[in-house]
């Protein structure tokens, strides 16, 4: 491919518009992503309409329409599961950006140790979804874990609670290690939007008399908008994706109590090897985020318009 | 304002508590950040023993070394992380080259199908990957690609287009044009003008993506764990999730703390060498919008 490409361009400009060259740039960049994504979610949708399950092949993979989905609508599990998602990705991305923001307008107003903060900030960022999830099923232990150890110090509770293992807590938990490891990484995103904010308008606002808490509102917040709703998305569509941590943290259990669609989907297709039925699911899943991200568009899209 | 104007010391000193609180207030938020890892470390460090303990011990003494010995023993835990150091970096120069290209047309040149590439790349970075899995892992399956390399690679180079596209289309930008031009009156193609005038130019933003590309296939966990079903194939995601007592059914969590300090230890040295690049890299596509 590169080869053929400068072999064409050595014979000069006439050989190889600019147009061509374009197009021939973004090829393998093309290439890969019809592969590995587009491609792909077409056969997904194609699966989804059949029966198809790898433990029992003599029943080979009869064509049954839209069976899947008309069953998809009357299974609680799934319904659980959109539930769940919906549950998690609320709550955890509402904490990310109230706690996100206030540490941005915080480090906004410091100067001195911005490395260790940065250093401090990029720790949870950069640590491995699964090892973190690991590391907080120790810190939730229920017979040695620290978290259970200082809440019992401070007499929050009598007994220790096996965090993870209870369905009344198991989700509040994954939603705490979450906010733990993308809260810094929020932070950085709006305190990045502040740092471009002029101080002039700011002190013009001073002269006027406005508090802290109206110069919040009527300056940094129009401002910050198009930040804070960028961040919003991705935080927001990475919540919906949730897989590794629930996976490591609970297994999606106890029960179904944290099973979001990403791990109903995956245990149905190699847990219960059902690719027709996983499949569904699996399309189920794309476009429950696809309906975050065209929604987050549209409130982006007014943004420009306006 | 004019009442605190005509009290000046009573200023300063509410001044001064503020600044106290500020300093307060980032500490605390340094010590979320880190407490739950250093906690990890202190836990390496303990035996069975020391572990054990209501309420647990801050630090054990004496420090338990043998765990991170233990940790490469009965298992090929070594081979896990030799198996993540190839396919990262594998990923990560692929994913360069291929959005390198890609980021240079989209930059700098004016080609039909623009609007349709940047759409592709957007749609890439809000697709979830368990909705692909099963056609992938049927194709991969029948190529007799399972358990090895290749099948992380070529969805990690996709999954990471949107990140390599994006930083290295705004790092292209910002060089001035005249550059290419000037490579041009000198009797440069613009492949040439590509490869000598812009790529050595642009090295610090391809460096800042590499490293941004290598944590993402480094941490990669779905498609690792769906792909790669034999220990020697793990990398290293999976071999943490799936890591467990050899010959012994309680859970090893000293161990498991060890294997996570010498995972994590790579991503820690990249975070401290490069936090400046790292920061301006990802924080450059959210501000811009």
């Amino acid at each position: 491919m590169g080869a053929q490409v400068a072999g064409s361009a050595t014979k000069g400009r006439q050989g190889l518009s600019e147009s061509q060259l374009g197009r021939a740039l973004v090829t393998p960049a093309v290439l890969v992503m019809c592969a590995v994504v587009f491609f792909p979610i077409l056969a997904t949708f194609w699966l989804s309409l059949h029966e198809y399950n790898l433990k029992y092949p003599y029943l080979g993979q009869p064509f049954v329409g839209l069976r899947n989905y008309i069953e998809l609508l009357s299974d609680s599990r799934f319904l659980n599961s959109v539930k769940i998602t919906t549950l998690f990705t609320v709550s955890s991305v509402a904490v990310e950006l109230v706690l996100g923001m206030a540490i941005a307008l915080l480090l906004n107003r410091t100067f001195k140790g911005r490395g260790i903060v940065r250093t401090a900030v990029l720790v949870p960022w950069a640590l491995t979804t699964v090892v973190m999830a690991r590391m907080w099923a120790w810190i939730f232990n229920s017979e040695y874990g620290v978290f259970n150890a200082i809440l019992h110090r401070f007499g929050i509770i009598d007994q220790y609670i096996p965090w993870v293992a209870d369905t009344n807590f198991a989700l509040w938990a994954a939603v705490g290690a979450d906010i733990w490891k993308t809260t810094p990484f929020m932070a950085l995103l709006l305190l990045a939007g502040l740092q471009i904010i002029p101080r002039e308008l700011y002190e013009a606002s001073m002269v006027d008399g406005a508090g802290g808490w109206k110069r919040f509102w009527s300056i940094t917040v129009p401002i910050l908008k198009p930040t804070i709703l960028v961040s919003l998305l991705f935080r927001t569509l990475d919540a919906a994706r949730v897989f590794d941590l629930l996976f490591v943290l609970t297994g999606g259990g106890p029960g179904f109590a944290t099973e979001s669609l990403s791990i109903y989907t995956y245990r149905s297709l190699f847990v219960n090897l059902d690719f027709g039925y996983g499949s569904a699911l699996a399309v189920a899943t794309f476009l429950y985020v696809m309906l975050i991200s065209f929604i987050y568009i549209k409130l982006l899209g007014a943004r420009t318009e306006r | 304002m004019s009442t605190t104007y005509s009290k000046p010391t009573k200023r300063i000193r509410k001044e001064h508590i503020a600044r106290l609180l500020v300093y307060l207030g980032v500490a605390l938020f340094v010590a979320f950040c880190l407490a739950p890892f250093l906690w990890i470390v202190s836990t390496s460090l303990k035996a069975p023993s020391q572990l054990h303990t209501r309420p647990p011990e801050l630090i054990s003494w004496p420090p338990f070394f043998k765990n991170y010995i233990d940790i490469f023993r009965g298992r090929p835990f070594a081979q896990n992380i030799w198996n993540s150091v190839v396919v990262a970096g594998w990923a990560t120069f692929l994913s360069l080259v291929v959005g390198s290209f890609a980021a240079y047309a989209l930059a700098r040149l004016q080609f039909k199908g623009r609007d349709l590439i940047l759409s592709m790349v957007l749609a890439v970075s809000m697709f979830p990957g368990i909705a692909i899995v099963s056609p992938l892992y049927l194709s991969f399956s029948r190529l007799g690609l399972v358990n090895t390399n290749i099948a992380l690679i070529f969805p990690y180079i996709t999954f990471s287009m949107p990140l390599t596209i994006w930083t290295l289309t705004s790092f292209f930008r910002e060089l001035p044009m005249e550059l290419e031009e000037a490579a041009k009156v000198d009797g440069c193609t613009p492949v040439q003008a590509f490869r000598k005038v812009i790529i050595p130019l642009s090295a610090p933003g391809v460096f800042t993506c590499a490293i941004l590309v290598f944590i993402f296939a480094w941490n990669e966990f779905l498609f690792a764990r769906t792909f790669m079903n034999n220990a020697a194939s793990y990398t290293v995601p999976v071999a943490m999730q799936l890591f467990e007592g050899v010959g012994d059914y309680t859970i090893p969590w000293g161990q498991i703390a060890a294997a996570s300090v010498v995972v994590t230890l790579p991503l820690i040295i990249l975070v401290l060498a490069f936090q400046r690049r790292i920061v301006a890299g990802l924080t450059a596509g959210a501000v811009k919008g």
